[in-house]
C-alpha cells in the first residue's frame, strides 16, 4: 500500500523535502512509516517519537495504516 | 474557502463585529501580537507556516468545543500566516456571552488549546538578520 507522508517546518527543511511516498506492507503502522521514512531522506531532526498526524487527526505509532493515508509528522507546534 | 487561516492582516474590529448580539453581555477580544525584546534578541518579525487543512480543522474542532462548554457563546478567530513584523498580532479571538465570566473562560481556553495543538510553526528573523524555528518550552 501507499501512503502519503508531509512533513513540515523544521522537519522539512532537514530532510530536503515536504512530501514522500512509501510503499509499505499491508498491516504497517505508523511507526513503520517512520523506520521507512528514516531510510529515504535525512530524519534526523525527527524524535525517535514525533507527533504524528493520520488523515488530519493526531495518531499513535501503533495506529494501522490503510492504503493512501496521509501521514504528517508535526514538530513541536508554536501557533497562537 | 478557509475561516480560521488568512495571509492578511487581521480585522479586530470586524471579529467584534461578527460575534455582535443584542443577548451577549460581555465581550472579550484576545490578540497574540509579535513581541520583541532584548532578551529574546530583538526579533523582526515572524514567518508563521501551517499545516494548512489540519490547522483548520483543529482551530474549528477547538471553537465547536467551546461553543459547547459555553452555552450561548459566539466566537471568531483568526491565525495569521506568513510574515507578521514585531508588534502586529498573529492571532485574534473574539468571544462573546450573555455575561462576562463566561466570555474570558471561553476566550482563555480558544487560545490555550490553539497554543497546544494547532499544527502552525514560527520561523523568528532576528536584527542580524539570522533566522531560527521557535520550539516552545512550554504551553
Amino acid at each position: 500500500m501507499k501512503v502519503h507522508v508531509r512533513l513540515f517546518a523544521s522537519y522539512a527543511e532537514a530532510a530536503g523535502r515536504s512530501e514522500v511516498v512509501l510503499e509499505l506492507p499491508d498491516g504497517s503502522r505508523v511507526a513503520d512509516a517512520l523506520t521507512a521514512l528514516r531510510t529515504q531522506v535525512d530524519a534526523s531532526r525527527l524524535p525517535p517519537s514525533p507527533l504524528v498526524a493520520v488523515n488530519r487527526r493526531y495518531a499513535k505509532g501503533e495506529l494501522a495504516l490503510a492504503d493512501g493515508d496521509e501521514v504528517a509528522f508535526i514538530p513541536p507546534v508554536a501557533g497562537g | 474557502m478557509p475561516r480560521y487561516l488568512t495571509d492578511e492582516p487581521l480585522d479586530p474590529a470586524r471579529l467584534l463585529a461578527e460575534v455582535a448580539s443584542p443577548g451577549c453581555g460581555g465581550t472579550v477580544l484576545f490578540l497574540g501580537t509579535v513581541r520583541s525584546s532584548e532578551e529574546d534578541g530583538d526579533i523582526e518579525g515572524i514567518d508563521y507556516s501551517a499545516y494548512h487543512e489540519m490547522a483548520e480543522a483543529e482551530i474549528a474542532r477547538i471553537v465547536d468545543e467551546a461553543r459547547q462548554r459555553w452555552a450561548g457563546a459566539r466566537m471568531a478567530a483568526r491565525h495569521r500566516l506568513g510574515w507578521v513584523s514585531a508588534g502586529e498580532a498573529s492571532v485574534a479571538i473574539a468571544v462573546a456571552c450573555p455575561h462576562r465570566a463566561d466570555a474570558y473562560a471561553a476566550s482563555r481556553f480558544v487560545i490555550d488549546e490553539i497554543k497546544r495543538s494547532v499544527p502552525i510553526w514560527k520561523r523568528e528573523r532576528l536584527a542580524s538578520g539570522a533566522t531560527r524555528w521557535v520550539e516552545p518550552a512550554h504551553a
